[in-house]
């Protein structure tokens, strides 16, 4: 039978790390399935890197999450055994990895911002969130400096690539507001000095994006429409997909280990 | 053959036994760079002693790397084999280890064993910042980057252009 659903009681606090958690293994498992499809060996190597960052984060976030609830969960079950609605990612991170410039540009927009948002977590009062920025923090620094030679590379390459690069920004570009947005649950951490407000680090994420896209000759959109839905586990049709493989074997045979 | 660890007020204060689980713990090499040791790395933090029984705290060097575990299993055997019964290894996440922790030592032994050591103080944040990588083979400064990433999640692929050998370098952290 099916391993069912767990039950996960939200506090705002248990909420908050499993909504980093789960942006960083969604994000990890998109990079992931580019194992072995790369467009150049290097490449691979680097997303597959990248992906291993960014699940060793997920599982930090999720060990905390299951502490925090203080119930009978662990990293595995909140990764293993949650549906689509249960689950509180970013849209961006679940976004399909389309060409490489997609990819690329996904990562960008999402290392530009954990980079000072790690940063700024580093003088969280959680003891253990703050232990987890300043791990995640030099992280980031090396995937936004990853990304960002890309992005220079491939908008200041080809006409091929500067038209994918810039097709993939304005496509991509509606899913970033989300990371800004702060829920009631998430003002009270602010306000207890335990999280970051994200809308105060826009600025420097746009300033981020705008030197990057210059020197790229990319245009950044000026539409601020912004979609949003995955904090609250409103997600697109793509999330369900990556969950049915991410989940297959602990689905179908439920508690194997190695 | 495991000795087990017969504890003798006169001769085995608290602090000897600490220095001998430390000192099998700090023999366990890194799977991946089997030069260097967990304590050349600075990857070994702390051994405490609570009666007989020992705990070992290491620090991942990135979130992700695969060769936790490997050391955690490691290490417990190494205590096992130096007497200590039911060791236990935890993991520390704070202070975030740093290419810092690595001892002069380890940076002497990488370089031997054909990687570039991390380099210091340099400009991480830079978004695009030159770094000076010698190469580990020839000593030649005149190298460059093939790859932001390499074999292992701690090391990017670099090329000399005077011997002309690619080699890894530990990623400055």
């Amino acid at each position: 039978m099916p391993a069912a659903n767990i039950q996960v009681s939200e506090t705002p606090l248990v909420l908050y790390a499993l909504r980093r958690a789960d942006d960083a293994l969604i994000l990890g498992h998109r990079l992931s399935e580019w194992c072995g499809h790369a467009p150049m060996m290097e490449e691979d190597m680097a997303l597959s890197n990248i992906a291993l960052d960014l699940i060793g984060q997920a599982r930090e976030l999720y060990s905390y999450a299951a502490k925090a609830e203080g119930k009978d969960n662990d990293e595995d079950k909140l990764a293993y055994l949650r549906d689509v609605r249960q689950y509180r990612n970013l849209l961006l991170v679940e976004q399909p990895n389309g060409d490489f410039a997609q990819t690329l540009v996904r990562q960008f927009f999402y290392s530009a911002f954990t980079d000072l948002y790690w940063r700024a977590m580093m003088s969280s009062r959680d003891t253990t969130l703050a232990a987890i920025a300043a791990k995640s923090e030099k992280e980031s620094a090396y995937h936004l400096r990853h990304a960002s030679e890309w992005i220079i590379r491939l908008g200041d390459g080809t006409e091929e690539s500067h038209a994918r690069a810039q097709g993939a920004i304005d496509h991509l570009w509606a899913f970033t507001g989300e990371m800004f947005a702060v829920d009631d649950g998430e003002r009270a951490l602010v306000h207890a000095g335990i999280a970051v407000d994200p809308g105060t680090l826009r600025g420097r994420w746009l300033t981020t994006l705008s030197d990057v896209a210059g020197e790229a000759t990319l245009t950044l959109p000026q539409n601020d429409w912004m979609q949003q839905g995955g904090r609250a586990g409103r997600h697109s049709e793509h999330l369900g997909h990556l969950l049915s493989e991410l989940q297959s074997m602990q689905r179908t045979f439920p508690g194997q280990t190695w | 053959m495991v000795t087990v660890l017969e504890r003798d007020s006169d001769s085995d204060s608290d602090s000897e036994l600490r220095r001998r689980a430390w000192d099998a713990a700090a023999g366990v090499v890194d799977p991946e760079i089997p030069v260097l040791t967990i304590a050349d790395l600075g990857v070994l933090r702390d051994v405490v002693l609570d009666g007989d029984h020992v705990e070992v705290a290491i620090t991942p060097t990135y979130s992700g790397c695969p060769a936790m575990n490997m050391i955690a299993l490691e290490i417990e055997m190494a205590l096992e084999r130096a007497g200590f019964r039911q060791p236990k290894v935890r993991t520390v996440l704070s202070p975030a280890w740093t290419t810092d922790w690595m001892s002069e030592e380890g940076r002497r032994k990488l370089t031997a064993y054909g990687i570039a050591p991390p380099q210091a103080a340099s400009s991480r944040r830079a978004l695009f910042g030159e770094q000076a990588v010698t190469c580990p083979q020839c000593g030649s400064q005149k190298t460059e980057l093939l790859s932001e990433f390499g074999s292992t999640s701690c090391k990017a692929l670099w090329r000399c252009k005077t011997c002309r050998e690619p080699f890894d370098y530990f990623k400055c952290h």
